[in-house]
């Protein structure tokens, strides 16, 4: 996954949006950006929204710093007055950013780029770009300068980097979709969460966990195990280093996900950890009628007092009270994570901020919350001694709202479910999957166990759904959603196809296997002649519906047809299953339509016995080996 | 035979810790008390232990001790029932039900970057770090096959020996490569151990000698016995002692490799090959061999540990016939003298080897031991 190879741009996805655009009425063109940005409807020219995901003042807290993912910028504003100081272009869909240990040079981690930005915080440019693993995601210095760690989401690692130099030293296994670095007070440890949950044997818990690791040795010193959680965000310390916590997603994937009436889907937590608790413990955040849908960043204030927690889906930032949160703990012994009666003990306000609230960043005197409100363009100011909205800082951009970015509003919020619950994004976490298996209703209650699959280059590859019972985007993100999924209003009618164009756009991320110009390796040459053949190793014709290239034929993989491929269970209806695309198909585990294959080895070693989902069972095991490393290049 | 000398004194050696130089080229004598007639022969100074054995009595998962790991002030310990990790002077033990891929662990590796422990076992190869285990098989990965005899770790790549060829993880990509009589000059693809380093990597192979890659050149390269498959020695430094490889190490561009019919140390251009009949190993019979470096290594054997330091023997075991503590030592000319000793590893039949310092661990098939350096 270190090889380079970024064959995919926005630029080609807004090219391929041509149908979807000419929905929306005419908005102005803001000049000026070229990258990563959303087509407006009439002119086909682009809208370069800001989409501000995290914040952080200079170390002599005169200047804000605010990373704008769809510009592709660092901006710089003055602390005092939030005018604009400078915008800093860097590389593609930066993710996270951080100050280094003595505050000259700010590191930002661009997660399609694979690469990091160097910016000199004195003059405000770019000095250096490194490359770095796939999907680097945030990016932290050790107190001493000495190293760089780079969380990696895709190779679910932590590289060491050279802190002078970017030169990669190392790399740490993490979990799965290592994507937020927080250091402790002292800068002894760092504290990396995951966006996926690690690999577990189907349909058990969940479970993902907290990476700690040894800044002077820089090595994994210890794993905290987050049983139940599928999805880590960002950790926040108290000042005396006592108390972490850090925002995870609870889903409730191994019951019917027929209860958001009972609030059945999942549980927005935070998890506790350090002298203060004793043994980590999750804490709910929801309750009835007020949830806080999809916790993510987290501020301690530096007397201890609260606690404050953007919530994506929710649109809010949940303010706790630290005192009584930890009374809490201490006189009710877990678990209570499912417990909606327990947040109204140390929950003390919920303030309103803009949509899909992400980053936040505390003044050091502790009185004002900053917040990076992402699809709005905004910056809250929370006045911290009265757990209100003090004032909104615009970013400049355009005022317009394109199809677009009105469908990623849409899916992100949580605003159309049940008691405003859940959101398309929290099974599709960051517009992506979220490793999990889920028991739907629309097929019965106990029957199709189906993996969640990915929604990346959806486009042309309908009908949706494992059975393929979906015909087109609108019936999978429409009816079906609301009457199963949402139990709640329709969408209307403009709303849904905002939705539905936004989803059909999402492009898919670059594919870390590939050569930089196309080109295969020895091993992946060997595979495709796999994937392709005709003819068996003992020189039989192989029945054309079970050659590899058949079922996926054509760019994105998928014949858009359903076959049976022998992988039936007893709790299946069916043995037809749709044939998934293979794009991305190396990150998106667990396989088949159940989740019962955890590699895509399993698939063929376990799962087909008799050579009904394509003739492998001829192949040695270095041949399956090259037919996996060619898929991965899909 | 040889003159027969017995030390008297225990101080009466010279100390030589494992990574000082070999007593060749030291200047001084070691003091001894002759007993015999030709007691005026000096005995080679040899490096002195006091050993200390773990058995299931002091939490040891299990006697049957296929391979011992220093990691610092840690000693994992492979055992036939699980993995022990010794630190803070207590056992932990890590079984299936934590993720071991099986219970019998054959070999162990340590990435030295990151600290992450990798064990070879009889069900596939676990990756131990920071406590989460997490397990590589034949049908989850592209592991070759989940019998895995020996595992070393270089770079970014885990090379690996499995009952079915070797392979290579590459931590970066997670690509998988096999080797095998497919792609290589292998004839048997039951392959016994591996050592990597980042010029050559070795695999030893049960019945086809030794393959070396060339990690520059990306070329393969094959050593056989010259004698062929017999156990007879007709070209004694010729070429590799014989077919039957069990271990090899691969130190200071100097590859040691054991057999059961023997070891062999080869410098990229000259064998020099022992035998028990004219060395001081105690046992052709070799499970394991480890190279302090160019000049000096370890042998396990069924008979015995011994050590090698480039011109003298040493032996620490067990007596043969009274079971007693014994330590011999044996000079360039062969004169074989027995060390007064305490203390001995705590079965014969070695299994594993790993240094810790001047100090030593032993595997053994009844129990690990801790050879605690004298000075």
């Amino acid at each position: 996954m270190s090889r380079p190879g970024l064959n995919s741009t926005w630029a080609s996805v807004i090219a391929g949006l041509g149908c979807c655009v000419a929905l929306m009425p005419g908005v102005c063109n803001w000049a000026g950006r070229t990258a990563h940005a959303a087509a407006t409807p009439m002119s086909g020219a682009v809208l370069n929204y800001a989409s501000p995901v995290e914040v952080l003042f200079s170390k002599d807290a005169t200047r804000l710093f605010v990373l704008c993912q769809q510009a592709n910028e660092v901006r710089v504003l003055s602390a005092a007055d939030y005018s604009v100081i400078k915008s800093i272009p860097v590389g593609r869909v930066p993710r996270g950013f951080s100050l280094s240990a003595n505050g000259d040079r700010i590191f930002v981690a661009n997660s399609w780029d694979d690469t990091l930005s160097v910016i000199d915080t004195g003059s405000l440019e770019v000095v250096a770009t490194w490359p770095v693993a796939a999907e680097p995601s945030n990016v932290v210095e050790d107190r001493e300068g000495a190293y760089l760690f780079v969380a990696n989401r895709i190779s679910n690692d932590v590289a060491v980097l050279d802190a002078r130099t970017g030169v990669e030293e190392k790399r740490l296994a993490a979990g799965r979709g290592a994507s937020y670095i927080t250091p402790s007070p002292d800068g002894s440890r760092l504290y990396v969460t995951h966006v996926y949950p690690n690999p577990t044997p189907q349909r058990t818990i969940p479970e993902s966990e907290i990476t700690v690791i040894d800044t002077v040795r820089a090595v994994v010193a210890d794993r905290i195990p987050l049983q139940g959680i599928a999805h880590g965000f960002h950790v926040a310390f108290s000042a005396d280093g006592r108390l972490g916590v850090a925002a995870g997603l609870y889903p409730k994937n191994l019951v019917p996900l027929a209860h958001l009436d009972h609030a059945g889907a999942f549980a927005d937590t935070l998890i506790l950890f350090g002298p203060d608790v004793g043994k980590p413990v999750e804490v709910p955040l929801d309750e009835l009628e007020r949830y806080a849908v999809r916790p993510f960043a987290v501020a301690i204030t530096p007397d201890k007092s609260r606690i404050f927690v953007t919530c994506e889906g929710s649109e809010i930032v949940t303010v706790i009270d630290a005192r009584r949160l930890l009374q809490w703990v201490h006189a009710h012994p877990g678990p209570h994570v499912q417990d909606l009666s327990a947040s109204a003990n140390y929950v003390v306000a919920r303030i309103g901020v803009g949509h899909d609230p992400r980053g936040v960043a505390l003044s050091r005197d502790g009185l004002r919350l900053l917040v990076a409100n992402r699809l709005e363009d905004t910056i809250s100011v929370i006045d911290t001694r009265t757990d209100r909205l003090a004032s909104t800082i615009t970013l400049a951009g355009p005022r317009q709202l394109t199809v677009l970015r009105k469908g990623e509003r849409a899916f992100y919020t949580a605003r159309y479910s049940f008691q405003g619950q859940i959101g398309c994004a929290n099974c599709h976490i960051d517009s992506t999957f979220d490793g999990l298996t889920w028991d739907l209703e629309p097929d019965g209650f106990g029957r199709d166990i189906v993996d969640n699959r990915p929604i990346e280059d959806l486009k042309e590859t309908e009908p949706y759904k494992w059975n393929g019972g979906n015909p087109n985007l609108p019936t999978e993100c429409g009816p079906r959603t609301e009457k199963y999924f949402w139990r709640a209003e329709n969408y209307d009618d403009l709303t849904l196809t905002d939705l539905v164009t936004y989803v059909r756009s999402l492009p898919p991320r670059p594919n870390r296997w590939r050569l930089p110009h196309g080109e295969l390796t020895p091993a992946q040459e060997r595979g495709r002649a796999l994937f392709v053949r005709s003819v068996d190793k003992f020189g039989k014709a192989i029945p054309e519906a079970n050659r590899c290239v058949y079922c996926h034929s054509g760019p994105k993989g998928t014949s858009q047809k359903s076959f049976d491929v022998g992988t039936k269970k007893a709790t299946d209806n069916s043995g037809l299953l749709d044939t998934p695309q293979l794009t991305n198909i190396a990150i998106t585990a667990p396989y088949l339509h159940d989740g019962s294959a955890a590699t895509l080895e399993q698939i063929w070693t376990i799962f087909n016995p008799e050579d009904k989902h394509g003739r492998t069972n001829d192949l040695t095991k270095d041949e399956l080996n090259d037919l996996i490393e060619y898929l991965r290049t899909r | 035979m040889n003159n027969l000398y017995t030390i008297s004194l225990l101080a009466a050696l010279a100390p030589v810790a494992l990574g000082a130089p070999p007593s060749s080229a030291k200047s001084g004598p070691a003091a001894v008390t002759p007993h015999t007639a030709s007691a005026m022969t000096k005995v080679p100074a040899m490096p002195r232990f006091r050993f200390e054995n773990f058995t299931t009595d002091n939490g040891l998962p299990d006697n049957h001790v296929f391979s011992v790991l220093v990691d610092g002030d840690r000693i994992w310990a492979g055992t036939e029932n699980g993995l022990g990790l010794y630190e803070n002077h207590a056992w932990k033990t890590y079984t299936t039900k934590d993720g071991l891929a099986h219970r019998a662990v054959l070999s162990l590796a340590l990435d030295k970057r990151t600290g992450d422990v990798w064990a070879g076992t009889m069900g596939g190869l676990s990756r131990i770090s920071g406590g989460r285990i997490d397990t590589f098989t034949q049908l989850n990965s592209g592991l070759s096959n989940d019998v895995v005899y020996g595992v070393s770790v270089e770079g970014e790549n885990v090379w690996v020996a499995t009952a079915a060829g070797g392979c290579k993880l590459d931590l970066h990509t997670g690509e998988w490569s096999l080797y095998n009589e497919r792609n290589t000059p292998m004839i048997e693809i039951w392959v016994y151990g591996v050592s990597a380093t980042p010029t050559k990597v070795y695999y030893a192979i049960w019945g086809s000698g030794v393959l070396e890659y060339d990690q520059k050149k990306k070329t393969w390269d094959k050593y056989e016995d010259p004698d062929g498959e017999t156990e007879m020695v007709l070209f004694k430094d010729q070429g590799l002692i014989h077919e039957i490889t069990t271990s090899l190490s691969y130190v200071d561009n100097i590859l040691w490799v054991a057999t059961y019919f023997g070891d062999s140390r080869y410098d990229g251009r000259y064998w020099h090959n022992f035998l028990t009949k004219d060395s001081g190993l105690p046992s052709n019979f070799t499970n394991v061999v480890k190279g302090v470096d160019a000049n000096r290594a370890w042998f396990g054997t069924d008979k015995g540990l011994a050590y090698y330091d480039g011109v003298n023997w040493a032996v620490y075991r067990p007596s043969l016939t009274t079971g007693k503590p014994e330590m011999t030592v044996r000079d360039a000319q062969g004169n074989v003298t027995p060390v007064e000793v305490s203390t001995a590893p705590a079965h014969n039949y070695v299994l594993g080897i790993d240094f810790q310092g001047s100090d030593i661990w032993v595997a053994t098939a009844k129990g690990l031991s801790h050879g605690i350096h004298q000075p």
